[in-house]
Parts: structure tokens; C-alpha cells; sequence
């Protein structure tokens, strides 16, 4: 088996057991019954007056909540173990390319996907969030890794702009704090799926999909602080990233900012994430809005990193798709 | 009572309204959540500028986008659409922008420089309306002494205040650094924003294409594109000389790895080599040189019908990847008798010319794949007449005037596209002959001088130094009271919205209250169940 082959097997591999994981972790969410005791009470609070249906579903179901646990634990072994693939994958391809594996679309997607998964499991070990939300985890990252194939391309030589060792102090700080905004958003989807299941509740609404996921998500609240400091976190490794690039095109393109499209939307991705921090301190109704700034922080981070490289042509643009 | 006013007494009146308009206006426009809506405005006026080309990267692409939208391209450009980002209207929102920035420092910095001088402020006289508050019972043994202690050891600013009644309180605060870093932060937005406007004024550039063995001066006039600030005199430019004396291209599977320009460099007298790379600018006294491009320069020579022989180094434009180039030689004055000096008729010769590094004779492409001159050609195309050259319009080096071939004044003289390899020759009917005579290399160099630069850098790390306390960092209030009936109260509040106030002041008071034991049950914040 050559290099290359080994480092594509090893991420074959990685999506499989990732996949596992999401099914193992969707076991857990489900049928441990502790979670629905949360949402009961919850639905006291609201006061609504059917309120058994959830744990009667519950009660009845065909795994026990100790299985669905031991479901749980099997899924966060198999997301150490992916994660391990995928790190090991990556590595691989820097063997054989005897390059820093940050040269193309495809290698800088699937660095977005390994930052992400890092950050969860950090978040997993230092018990900020319960283990059963991986299932929206490895599901995101997973979509990041099902993408990336997509722009799947040999890894080859670099162009001489991109020999330097800025690549890996601007392509890095890019790739890492993406991966840490990634996890960012999936809370931010989280908090309004479970703020708007809570206001259903309260108003005595039925619950229809995708909202009754909500039911085992930890308090909104909780889940808005993790956004929020998730970003807190992730902002300033952007800034620097972004710092860092402007410093590499100085030296690489004689101009340290030249708004090619690719700067252009790292701008309005910084701009629109300055944007959230402020919400969140600017009145109670900017707050409630702030979780969809952060949404559309990423939206535009993602646009950045998908058709920027594909439909607008630019300075970045040899980096091969 | 207003009728008996005097005009001296209705004066301050309105003096007072206008100030209070004024006022209003102050306020709406330093408000937070109107720096949340010009952030937002300036991130949506960002998106034109990278789907409409713009004049400051390509001024080629702007006119493309001319020729392919003749009608709607004027009116885009009425509203800046291809300068969108020197426009007006971008520029109102960032002015705005910092106008509401500099309203929302100067009171900060105001309200931040009396904290940080003032004493740290007593405790309410109900301590239990604050969100963190313990009573210790006596055997906590909460000893003043110790708190002083602890608390300095932790660096909390203290206010120790002894009240008539025999109240004690120690007032503690800590976290300062989040407000300092936070008006650093946005004190260095404006700092970068200095240093670009600066550079805009007093930065200058030039491109220049170089062929190998080729010098140039540094003044505009050896420039193929330059830009000057405002403030910029071109008669002051740094007086230097660059000599390419060799350019090297590394290809590895058909791709670039590696380029490499020898230069040699003359100033104050001075000279020195340098190995020019990407990445790697030559830097002579501030002005910066960097190797942004290369290319393929041919060289042919022209024999004329008397014998007479011309030799051109011409510049080729590639037009892709594997650096298949357009060019196009051009001799204006042959052809003239050496005994006479009379013009012949049709005496102008041109061509217009592909070159090709490497040319597959094996396939029926004309456009080779790779980029390294493994086979190159040229691949041309004869015209004779005239040039066009003498009217004074600009034109490009890299073709032939396709307006005299239209008006018929140069003729097109072979049907077919010739192609001929190194050492070949291509014969006109008239008997004269184009050699190719082998390729050189061009390096493209951009010089540039911008003093701005050095601003914006400083004031991005300054940024960096700001955030990362200004978000990190927690503000936060502790009290510890002794009352007169022999309790011990603590209290703590945020000043910021963060969580883990409990738990630190907990430990606070356990440590200068050995016998204080805080309540065991923490509430399940994060809804973890591990
Ligand atoms: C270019 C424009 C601006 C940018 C990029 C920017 C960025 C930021 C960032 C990243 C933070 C940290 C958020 C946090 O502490 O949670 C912040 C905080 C803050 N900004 Fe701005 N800002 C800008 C303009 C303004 C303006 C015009 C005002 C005043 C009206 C303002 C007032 C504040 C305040 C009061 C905070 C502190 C919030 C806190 O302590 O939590 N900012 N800003």
C-alpha cells in the first residue's frame, strides 16, 4: 500500500466509525431515561397537562436507559478512535508528501474536521457538556468530512507562494478556530431548537419534529453560556489567523491586505462574529438574536471556505480545489 | 413670561436646545446596539467588492467586464460598484463606525481611569440580595487578619472600612485587566485604521517585468504600472538600481515548487546580491522588493529583404498554468534600402505569436501541458503594412493592432499558423525570415513602499493584546462583614456574565474561614450526567 492509499483508508475509516458513533450516541439520546425525567419536569414548570406521553415512551422502550448508557460510552470510545484515525490519516499524507498537509481545499476541510472533533471531545473531558450531544457533534463533523471528499484531490507539491512557514502559522490558526466555530454553531442550532421546544411547552403547543428532539437537551440557558464561550474562545485565534495571513501576503503578494475575495469574506465572518459578542451584551431582545449572528458567522465562514474557492477567482485561487 | 425675555436671555435657550440635539444624537450614535448595526451594515457593504471586479486588483478585469456588460457596467460604476471599497458609501459606514467608537472609548476610558483609582465600594446593607451570600457560623473562625492576607495573596484590591456600630467590612474587587484590554482593543481598531489611511497617502508601488541580464532604475518611468499616494513626491523616490541576473524555476510533476531570482542591487553607491523568492522580499532602505511573477521572454531575429538583421527580446503574457504564453514581435522600421533610405511599400512586419514551453508533436493540441521548456515553440501568425504604431494611442506590447488588420492596412500573410521550434525559421513570401532563436526568462517585480505597514501591524498585535484579556478576564466583586452581634457575612457579585462565581468565593471563604464548610449541593448548570 503506497502513502496516499494508506492515508485515504485511514479516512475511510474514520467516517465509518464516526458514523457508528452517531448511531451509538442516537441510542443513548433516546432510551436513557434520565434525560426525560429533565424534560418532565421541565413540562411541570409549563405547566401543560400532558405530560406522561414522553416518559411512557420512555418506559416502554425496547433497550434499557443502562444499555443506552453503555450505548453512550461505546459511542464516545468509537469518536477517541476515529478521531485517532483521522489524525492518523492526516499524518500519513505528511509522510509521504513530506509537506505540511495544509496545500488544498480537501486537506484543509478535513483539518476543519479534526479541530472540530478535538474541541468536542475537550469539552466532553472537562464534563462541560453531557456525553449524548455528541450525536449532533460526529453528525456535523461527519458533514464536514462527507464534503470534503468531495473536493477530494491528489496531494502534490506546493506552489512556491505557498512554501513558508506562515502557512502553518495562518492556515493553522484558520483551520483551528473554524473547527472550534464549528462546534460554536451546532450549540447556537441547539439553544434555539431547545428555547423554542420550551416556548412550545409553555404555551401548551404540540411538539412536532425536528423540535421534539429538544426534549433531552440540556436547559437553554446552559446551552446559550456554551455558545457563548465556545466563541469567546474561537474569536481571538480567528483575529490572529487573520493578523497572520495579512503578514504572509506581505511577504508573498508585496501587499498586506489586497481584498481578493477570500479576505473579503474572512472581513464580514470577523465582522458579523464582532457583531455576536456585542449582541450578547446589548439588551435583552439583541441577546435573544445573538445565537443567529452566530449561526450567520458561520454561514459566512463556510461560504468562505466552499464557493469562495470555487466560484470567485483570486489570489488564494492556486491553492488547488 | 416668555414675552419679557430679553434676546440675551433667549439666547442660551436655544443655545440649550441645540446642545441637547445634539446630545441625542451623541448618544444614539456611541450606543452599543448602533455599533451592532454598523458592524453589520459594513459587513453587507464588504460583499460587492469581491463579486464585482476591482479597479485596485485588476483594472484588465474591470475592462473585461466592460466589454461583456456595456450596458449595465456605467451604472455599476456610477455607484462605485468596481471601487468599492475607497466608495462613499463604504466609507460613511466606517466612518460612522469609528465616529461611535471614539463616543464609546472616551467616556469609557473616563469611567475606567476613576475605578481604577477609586476605592472599592461597601457592601449593601442587606448583603443577601446579592447573588453569591453566605452566613458563617461562629465556629467558621473568620479571622480579619487572614483576610487581608488571602485576599492580597490573590491579588484583590481591597477597601477595608470600619464603621461607628463596630462593623468591619473588607471590600474586594478584581479582573481591572478586562476593561483595560477591552478599550485597548477597540483603541487599536482606530490605531489600524490610522496606519491604512497613512499608507493610502504616503505609500507608493511600481511593477516591472525584468528579463534575465536586464537592469532598471528606480523611477516611474521604468514602471509598466505604478501607484502613488497622495502625499507622495515621485521626484523623491529612493534612488536604487536591480539587475536580474538570472531567474530559476523549479517544476516538480508538471507544477511549480521553486522560483528563484539573482539579483544584483545598486544603492548609495552600494551594491549588493540577493535571492530574490516569493516569501522572501529584498528589503533596501524601507522599500520592499518582491518577486510576484515570472514568464517566458523569446528571442527572435528578423532578416529584411536588404539582409539587415533585428533582434527582439519580447515579453510573453502567459495565459494558464502550464504557461502557454501570447506575444507578439513587432518591427516598425525594416525593410528600408541601406544605399536609399526609402521605406519600401507594406515595409511593416508583425506577428502575432504563441509560445509554447513544452509542444507535443504527438498530439494535434497546440497547447502544450507543461510548464518547463522541454520543446518550446512558437507558434505565429505574419502580417505586413502598417503597424499602426506612429499615432500615438496606447497598445498592447503583447499583440498586434487588430484595428489595422480590420481597416485592412496590415494584411495577414499566411493562412495556417506556423509553428517552429528553436533554431527554425519562418519564411515570408517576400522572401525575408523570422528565427527563432532560443527563450530567456522574465521575473515580475513589484517594488513597494508603504510606511502605513508597520502601523496597522503594531496596532493588529496591540488588538491581539487587548482582546485577549478583554474577553477572558472576569470582573468580579467579593465582601466579607463582621457585624456587630459577632455574624460573618460574605457576599460576591459578577460584573460580567459569567458562571463559576460560586465556586471561587467558596474557596475564598474557606480559605479565610478554616471552619467554613459551603453548602455541598451545586445545581446541575451544564446538564451533565456523567
Ligand atoms: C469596529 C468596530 C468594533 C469592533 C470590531 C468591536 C469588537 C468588540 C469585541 C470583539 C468585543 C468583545 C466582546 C465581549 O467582551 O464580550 C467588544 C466589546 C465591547 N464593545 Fe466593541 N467593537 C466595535 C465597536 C464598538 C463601539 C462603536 C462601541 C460603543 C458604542 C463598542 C462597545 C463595546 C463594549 C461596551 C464592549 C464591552 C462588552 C463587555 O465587556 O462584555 N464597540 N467589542
Amino acid at each position: 500500500m503506497t502513502g496516499a492509499e494508506a492515508a485515504n483508508a485511514l479516512f475511510v475509516a474514520t467516517i465509518l466509525i464516526y458514523a457508528a458513533a452517531m448511531f451509538s450516541y442516537a441510542v443513548e439520546y433516546a432510551f436513557d431515561k434520565r434525560a426525560p425525567k429533565r424534560a418532565k419536569a421541565l413540562v411541570a414548570v409549563g405547566g401543560a397537562s400532558d405530560t406522561d406521553t414522553s416518559a411512557d415512551v420512555a418506559t416502554e422502550a425496547p433497550i434499557s436507559p443502562a444499555a443506552a448508557r453503555g450505548a453512550g460510552r461505546l459511542g464516545l470510545v468509537l469518536t477517541f478512535l476515529g478521531t485517532a484515525a483521522l489524525a492518523a490519516s492526516i499524518v500519513t499524507r505528511v509522510i509521504y508528501t513530506g509537506r505540511w498537509p495544509w496545500g488544498n481545499m480537501f486537506e484543509y476541510t478535513v483539518g476543519v474536521a479534526l479541530a472540530g472533533m478535538v474541541t468536542w471531545l475537550w469539552l466532553v473531558s472537562r464534563g462541560s457538556v453531557p456525553r449524548r450531544l455528541g450525536l449532533f457533534a460526529t453528525f456535523a463533523v461527519t458533514m464536514v468530512l462527507g464534503t470534503s471528499v468531495r473536493v477530494y484531490t491528489e496531494a502534490g507539491p506546493l506552489v512556491p507562494a505557498l512554501d513558508s512557514y506562515w502557512i502553518i502559522i495562518h492556515v493553522t490558526a484558520a483551520i483551528a478556530s473554524s473547527g472550534i466555530l464549528l462546534i460554536g454553531c451546532v450549540f447556537a442550532i441547539l439553544h434555539l431548537l431547545k428555547r423554542s421546544f420550551d416556548r412550545r411547552v409553555s404555551d401548551g403547543k404540540p411538539i412536532r419534529f425536528p423540535l421534539n428532539i429538544a426534549e433531552r437537551l440540556p436547559d437553554a440557558t446552559a446551552l446559550e453560556r456554551l455558545t457563548f464561550k465556545i466563541h469567546v474562545f474561537a474569536f481571538p485565534l480567528l483575529t490572529f489567523g487573520i493578523i497572520a495571513g495579512s503578514v504572509w501576503a506581505h511577504l508573498a503578494w508585496g501587499r498586506y491586505w489586497n481584498w481578493d475575495p477570500k479576505e473579503v469574506w474572512a472581513f464580514i465572518a470577523w465582522v458579523v462574529y464582532a457583531a455576536y459578542l456585542h449582541a450578547r451584551v446589548s439588551g435583552r431582545s439583541a441577546k435573544a438574536n445573538a445565537p443567529w449572528l452566530a449561526i450567520l458567522g458561520y454561514a459566512v465562514m463556510l461560504f468562505n471556505l466552499t464557493a469562495v474557492n470555487l466560484v470567485f477567482s483570486g489570489l488564494h485561487s492556486y491553492a488547488g480545489v | 413670561m416668555t414675552a419679557t425675555l430679553t434676546p440675551a436671555q433667549r439666547k442660551p435657550k436655544a443655545a440649550k436646545r441645540f446642545r441637547a440635539f445634539w446630545r441625542r444624537w451623541w448618544h444614539q450614535l456611541t450606543a452599543m446596539r448602533t455599533a451592532l448595526i454598523l458592524l453589520l451594515a459594513l459587513a453587507l457593504a464588504a460583499i460587492p467588492g469581491s463579486t464585482f471586479p476591482q479597479r485596485s486588483i485588476s483594472t484588465v478585469d474591470v475592462a473585461g467586464y466592460f466589454d461583456e456588460h456595456p450596458d449595465l457596467a456605467p451604472w455599476l460604476d456610477r455607484l462605485w460598484a468596481f471601487d468599492v471599497y475607497t466608495s462613499p458609501w463604504f466609507s460613511a459606514i466606517y466612518l460612522l463606525l469609528m465616529v461611535s467608537l471614539v463616543g464609546c472609548i472616551l467616556p469609557r476610558l473616563n469611567v475606567h481611569w476613576k475605578a481604577l483609582r477609586a476605592k472599592v465600594p461597601d457592601a449593601p446593607a442587606r448583603m443577601s440580595i446579592l447573588p453569591y451570600h453566605r452566613v458563617l457560623d461562629p465556629g467558621a473562625d473568620a479571622n480579619q487578619g487572614r483576610a487581608r492576607a488571602v485576599l492580597k495573596q490573590q491579588r484583590w484590591r481591597t477597601a477595608v472600612r470600619e464603621h461607628e456600630d463596630g462593623t468591619v467590612v473588607i471590600a474586594a474587587e478584581k479582573g481591572y485587566l478586562r476593561e483595560t484590554g477591552n478599550l485597548l482593543f477597540h483603541t487599536s481598531i482606530i490605531f489600524i485604521l490610522v496606519g491604512v489611511a497613512l499608507g493610502s497617502l504616503m505609500s507608493w508601488y511600481g511593477n516591472r517585468i525584468l528579463s534575465e541580464d536586464k537592469s532598471y532604475c528606480n523611477n516611474l518611468q521604468q514602471y509598466d504600472e505604478y501607484g502613488l499616494g497622495a502625499w507622495v513626491d515621485e521626484t523623491a523616490l529612493p534612488q536604487f538600481c536591480l539587475t536580474l541576473n538570472a531567474f530559476d524555476a523549479e517544476f516538480t510533476d508538471g507544477g511549480p515548487t521553486a522560483y528563484d531570482a539573482d539579483v544584483t542591487y545598486e544603492a548609495d553607491g552600494e551594491t549588493g546580491e540577493y535571492g530574490l523568492e516569493v516569501n522572501h522580499p529584498l528589503n533596501i532602505d524601507g522599500t520592499n522588493v518582491f518577486l510576484i511573477g515570472h514568464g517566458y521572454t523569446a528571442v527572435v531575429t528578423y532578416t529584411d529583404r536588404y539582409g539587415q538583421t533585428q533582434t527582439l527580446h519580447q515579453e510573453f503574457l502567459s495565459m494558464d498554468a502550464a504557461l502557454n504564453s501570447e506575444g507578439a514581435f513587432k518591427f516598425p522600421d525594416v525593410n528600408v534600402d541601406p544605399e536609399t533610405g526609402e521605406v519600401d511599400e507594406d515595409a511593416e512586419v508583425g506577428f502575432d505569436a504563441i509560445l509554447v514551453p513544452t509542444f507535443d508533436d504527438s498530439t494535434a493540441m497546440l497547447l502544450g501541458t507543461d510548464p518547463e521548456l522541454n520543446n518550446p515553440v512558437l507558434a505565429l501568425t505574419a502580417y505586413t503594412g502598417d503597424l499602426g504604431l506612429g499615432d500615438g494611442l496606447p497598445e498592447s506590447v503583447y499583440s498586434v493592432n487588430e484595428d489595422q488588420i480590420a481597416s485592412g492596412e496590415l494584411e495577414q500573410v499566411n493562412d495556417d499558423v506556423e509553428v517552429i521550434g528553436v533554431g527554425d525559421s519562418m519564411t515570408l513570401p517576400d522572401g525575408t525570415t523570422l528565427t527563432f532563436d532560443g527563450v530567456e526568462q522574465y521575473a515580475v517585480l513589484q517594488v513597494r513602499h508603504d510606511p502605513g505597514g508597520p502601523v496597522v501591524l503594531a496596532g493588529a498585535v496591540l488588538l491581539l493584546l487587548g482582546l485577549l484579556p478583554g474577553l477572558a478576564v472576569r470582573r468580579r466583586r467579593y465582601w466579607i462583614r463582621w457585624n456587630p452581634d459577632g455574624t460573618v457575612e460574605t457576599a460576591g457579585l459578577n460584573r460580567n456574565d459569567f458562571d463559576g462565581l460560586d465556586e471561587e468565593c467558596d474557596e475564598l471563604t474557606a480559605a479565610i474561614a478554616p471552619g467554613f464548610e459551603p453548602p455541598g449541593t451545586h445545581t446541575d448548570k451544564s446538564g451533565s450526567d456523567e
